[in-house]
C-alpha cells in the first residue's frame, strides 16, 4: 500500500479570528494578568523610600556600592528610632543596567509602591529617563551620584548630593595649572561614555581660560584594549600632563600602556578612576598620577572614619565613593523627613531644597537654588597603589588646604 | 477585508480600550505600552526571521533609526514652539512615527541590497555589524539647531514622552495586520517558498533575492516606528539602548513564540516582558531563571510556544476541514 499525498489550497483566514480583534483581546486580558503577578508591595508600616539602581548589567559595580550604603544607611537610621517615630522601609528596584527598566522601576515604585521619595541612579541617563516620572507625581528624588548638568534641570522635585561633571572637569583644569603648574595637556577621552565627554568639555574649557594649551585630542571606546597609538600621537606632541576622564576598566590599561611608551608626565583623572581594580598589578606605573573624588579614605574627620569602619563591619571591604554617596543621599533625605516633620510631597521637597551644611561622608553638603550640591572635592594622589590626600577644593573652586606633593 | 464584524468590534475595542487604559496605575500602563511595543517589533521580526527565514541580528539598529529620527523631528517641532498636544500634535507625532520608519526602511534597503545574497550565519554577521555600526554612528554625531543639541552623542538624548496606549495598539495591530495579510496572501507565499527551499523556489521562478529585501524592507519599517514609540515612552534614549542585545532580546521572543506564527510571537512578547517585570524583584535569580526557563522551553516545545503547526492544529479542532495535506489511498 501507498501513500501519496495531494494538495489542498485552502483559505485558512475564515477559521481565524480577526489579527486585529485579536491583538485587542490579548490586551484586554493583560491588565489582569500583571496586576496578578505582583509580588512586592502591600501595606506597610513603615514608611516607603523607593531605590532604583543598577544591581545586575554594565555598571553593576556602582549600582552595587549605591544600594550597600543606602541600606547601611537605612539600617542606622531605623536602629536609631527611625523617622517621625517610623521605620524607613527601603524598596528597591533593579534596572539591569537599562534605561527602558529604569522607567519601569521608577513607574513601579511611584505608582504601586506609593513611596514617598525616590534614591537613584548613578548613570546621568537612567536619572533623566526616572526624573520626569517623578517630576510628574511630585515625588521627590535624589541622585547620589548623576553628574550630567541637565538632570537636575528636569524638575523642582530633582534633587543630587554630588558635584556635576564641569565643576569637576574645572576643578582639574585649577589643578593642572595651579598646583601642578603645567601648562601643556593632552586629553583622552572614552566617546562612548557621557560622564567622560563631559569632564573633557569642562577641562579643555577651564584649562585654556587658566592660559594652557591643548596640545592633542584623542578618543577611546569603552571595552577597547590597546591604546597605543593614541597615546604615541600624544607623546609626539609633548603634553605636560595628561587628562584621561574615563572609567577605572580602560584607565588601568592606559597608564600601564602609556609608561610602557616612555610618558612619564602627571596623568589625572575624574572620579570613574576609584576602585581598587584599577592599579592592581600595576602600582609602579601609577605614580605621579592624580584624580578628582568625592571623599578620601584618608580623612581624618570623625564622619568619615566612623562610616569606614561601619562599612567594613558589614560588607567586611573598603566603601568606595559611591557607597559613600549612597550612604550620604539616604542620610539627607532622613534629615529632611524629620526636618519637614511630615512625609506630605510639597513640604519634604521643600525640607530636602533647604537641607544647608549637612555634614556628609562626601563633605559638608549644602542644596543650592538648582538643586545641585554645593561641596567640596578631593584631590586624591596615588603612591605605590595607595590613594593619598593631596589637596582639596571648596564648592567654588577655591584651595581649601595647600597641595602636598 | 473578510470579516466587517471583527473590523467594527476591533474598533470599538480600541476605543473602549483607550478609555479604560488611562484610568489604570501608571506602572500598569507602562509596561501594557512596553509589551504592546515588543509586539510591534517582535511581529516584524518574525516576517524577516520567522516567515522568510532569513537570520537578522539587526532590529535594534533599525530601531534606533526610528527612534532617533522621530525624535529629532518631535523635539524640533517642539523647540519651534509647535504645540505638541491635541490634534496637530498626534498629527506631528504620526508624521515623526512615519518619517522614523521610512528611515529605517531605507536603511533597511541599503543593508538587504548587497547582504541578502548572503545565507544564514553570514547574513546574521553582517546585520550584527550594521546594528553596531548604527550603534557607534549615533555615539559620534554632533548635531545642533540653534544651540540645542540633538541625538547627543553617549550623553542621551531626552525625548518628550508622547506614546500612549492609543498609538502603541494602533501600531501593533497595524503591525500584525500588514504582515499576516502580507504573508496570506498569493504575492506573499513567496516568503514561505523562500524559506522553505531556497532552490526549488527560484526553480519556480521566484525572485529569492528581491523577496528577501521586501521582507527586510517591510519588517526594517516598522522596527522604525516600534523604535519611535521606544524612544517616546522612555524619557532619554542613549545609544546602548539599542545595542545587539537588544536584537537578541527580541530575536528570542520570536524563536519562542515560534518562527513563523505571529500568534505565537504574540504571546511570547507578553510572557516573556511579564516574566522580566516580575523577577525584577529578585535582581540576584533573575537572569538565572529566565535563562533557565528559556532552555527548558526549547528542550520541551523547540517549534516555539505556538508553532505554525501547533496553531493549525488548534484552529482545526471541531472543524472538519480539508486539511492542508492529505494522504491519499491508493
Amino acid at each position: 500500500m501507498k501513500t501519496r499525498y495531494s494538495l489542498h489550497i485552502q483559505n485558512s483566514m475564515t477559521t481565524r479570528l480577526h489579527p486585529v480583534l485579536r491583538c485587542a483581546a490579548i490586551f484586554a486580558l493583560l491588565p489582569l494578568f500583571i496586576t496578578s503577578c505582583k509580588t512586592t508591595g502591600g501595606p506597610t508600616n513603615g514608611i516607603p523610600v523607593g531605590e532604583f539602581a543598577s544591581l545586575t548589567g554594565g555598571t553593576a559595580t556602582f549600582g552595587q556600592s549605591v544600594h550597600n550604603g543606602d541600606v547601611l544607611a537605612v539600617k542606622e537610621i531605623n536602629d536609631a528610632g527611625g523617622v517621625l517615630g517610623k521605620p524607613i522601609d527601603l524598596m528597591t528596584e533593579d534596572d539591569q543596567s537599562k534605561t527602558e527598566d529604569a522607567v519601569a522601576s521608577v513607574q513601579k515604585l511611584v505608582n504601586s509602591d506609593h513611596v514617598i521619595a525616590v534614591l537613584g541612579e548613578v548613570a546621568s541617563s537612567r536619572s533623566m529617563a526616572g526624573a520626569p516620572i517623578c517630576e510628574n507625581a511630585h515625588v521627590p528624588m535624589i541622585t547620589p551620584a548623576s553628574t550630567n548638568e541637565d538632570v537636575t534641570k528636569k524638575g523642582d522635585y530633582i534633587f543630587r548630593i554630588c558635584f556635576i561633571d564641569p565643576f569637576q572637569g574645572q576643578t582639574m583644569a585649577r589643578f593642572a595649572v595651579n598646583s601642578l603648574g603645567k601648562k601643556r595637556a593632552a586629553i583622552l577621552t572614552d566617546v562612548k561614555q557621557d560622564y567622560s565627554v563631559g569632564l573633557d568639555d569642562a577641562f579643555k574649557n577651564m584649562f585654556t581660560f587658566l592660559g594652557g594649551v591643548v596640545v592633542s585630542e584623542q578618543s577611546y571606546s569603552t571595552g577597547d584594549k590597546d591604546f597605543r597609538a593614541a597615546l604615541t600621537s600624544i607623546k609626539g606632541s609633548n603634553p605636560e600632563v595628561i587628562f584621561v576622564p574615563g572609567y577605572y576598566t580602560e584607565v588601568s590599561l592606559i597608564v600601564r600602556q602609556a609608561r610602557e611608551l616612555g610618558i612619564d608626565v602627571p596623568i589625572l583623572g575624574g572620579d570613574g578612576w576609584d576602585s581598587p581594580e584599577l592599579t592592581k598589578g600595576a602600582e609602579q606605573q601609577f605614580n605621579n598620577t592624580y584624580f578628582s573624588n568625592h571623599f578620601s579614605t584618608e580623612d581624618p574627620d570623625t564622619t568619615v572614619q566612623l562610616f569606614i569602619k561601619k562599612y567594613q563591619d558589614t560588607y567586611h571591604t573598603v566603601p568606595d565613593a559611591m557607597a559613600a554617596l549612597g550612604y550620604d543621599a539616604a542620610r539627607i533625605l532622613a534629615d529632611a523627613i524629620k526636618r519637614a516633620g511630615t512625609t506630605d510631597s510639597t513640604k519634604l521637597r521643600a525640607a530636602i531644597a533647604n537641607t544647608k551644611n549637612f555634614p556628609g561622608v562626601t563633605g559638608t553638603i549644602t542644596i543650592d537654588g538648582q538643586r545641585n550640591a554645593s561641596k567640596p572635592i578631593v584631590i586624591i594622589k596615588i603612591v605605590n597603589g595607595a590613594y593619598h590626600l593631596a589637596q582639596r577644593f571648596g564648592p567654588n573652586g577655591e584651595p581649601m588646604s595647600s597641595f602636598q606633593p | 477585508m473578510k470579516s466587517y464584524p471583527a473590523l467594527f468590534l476591533s474598533i470599538a475595542a480600541i476605543v473602549g480600550l483607550s478609555f479604560v487604559m488611562p484610568s489604570l496605575n501608571d506602572y500598569v500602563l507602562g509596561r501594557i505600552i512596553y509589551i504592546g511595543i515588543m509586539i510591534s517589533l517582535a511581529v516584524s521580526l518574525n516576517l524577516i526571521n520567522g516567515f522568510t527565514g532569513q537570520f537578522s541580528l539587526g532590529h535594534a539598529g533599525f530601531m534606533a533609526v526610528g527612534a532617533y529620527a522621530s525624535a529629532v523631528i518631535t523635539t524640533f517641532l517642539n523647540a519651534q514652539g509647535y504645540a505638541m498636544n491635541g490634534v496637530t500634535g498626534a498629527v506631528a507625532f504620526l508624521i515623526a512615527l512615519l518619517f522614523g520608519g521610512a528611515l529605517a526602511a531605507l536603511a533597511g534597503l541599503g543593508v538587504g541590497i548587497p547582504s541578502l545574497r548572503l545565507r544564514g550565519d553570514y547574513l546574521a554577521i553582517v546585520t550584527l555589524g550594521f546594528n553596531e555600526i548604527i550603534r557607534v554612528i549615533i555615539q559620534n554625531v554632533d548635531f545642533k539647531i540653534h544651540g540645542v543639541d540633538y541625538i547627543g552623542g553617549a550623553r542621551g538624548f531626552s525625548v518628550l514622552p508622547l506614546t500612549t496606549f492609543t498609538w502603541v495598539f494602533i501600531v501593533a495591530a497595524v503591525t500584525i495586520f500588514c504582515v499576516e495579510n502580507l504573508v496570506n496572501s498569493t504575492y506573499g507565499r513567496g516568503f514561505l517558498a523562500v524559506r522553505d527551499d531556497e532552490v526549488a523556489a527560484e526553480a519556480m521562478g521566484v525572485d529569492t533575492t528581491k523577496f528577501k529585501v521586501r521582507a527586510f524592507v517591510v519588517g526594517s519599517f516598522f522596527a522604525g516606528v516600534g523604535g519611535g514609540l521606544f524612544a517616546h515612552s522612555n524619557f532619554d534614549i542613549t545609544p546602548l539602548d539599542f545595542t545587539f542585545l537588544t536584537s537578541i532580546d527580541i530575536v528570542v521572543i520570536v524563536i519562542l513564540g515560534g518562527m513563523g506564527s505571529t500568534v505565537g510571537v504574540i504571546l511570547a512578547a507578553i510572557v516573556l516582558t511579564t516574566l522580566s517585570e516580575v523577577l525584577r524583584s529578585v535582581p540576584e535569580f533573575r537572569m538565572i531563571i529566565y535563562s533557565l526557563l528559556l532552555i527548558v522551553l526549547m528542550i520541551t516545545r523547540p517549534q516555539g510556544l505556538l508553532g505554525p503547526a501547533t496553531m493549525e492544529r488548534l484552529l482545526r479542532r471541531g472543524k472538519r476541514e480539508k486539511p492542508l495535506v492529505t494522504p491519499v489511498e491508493s
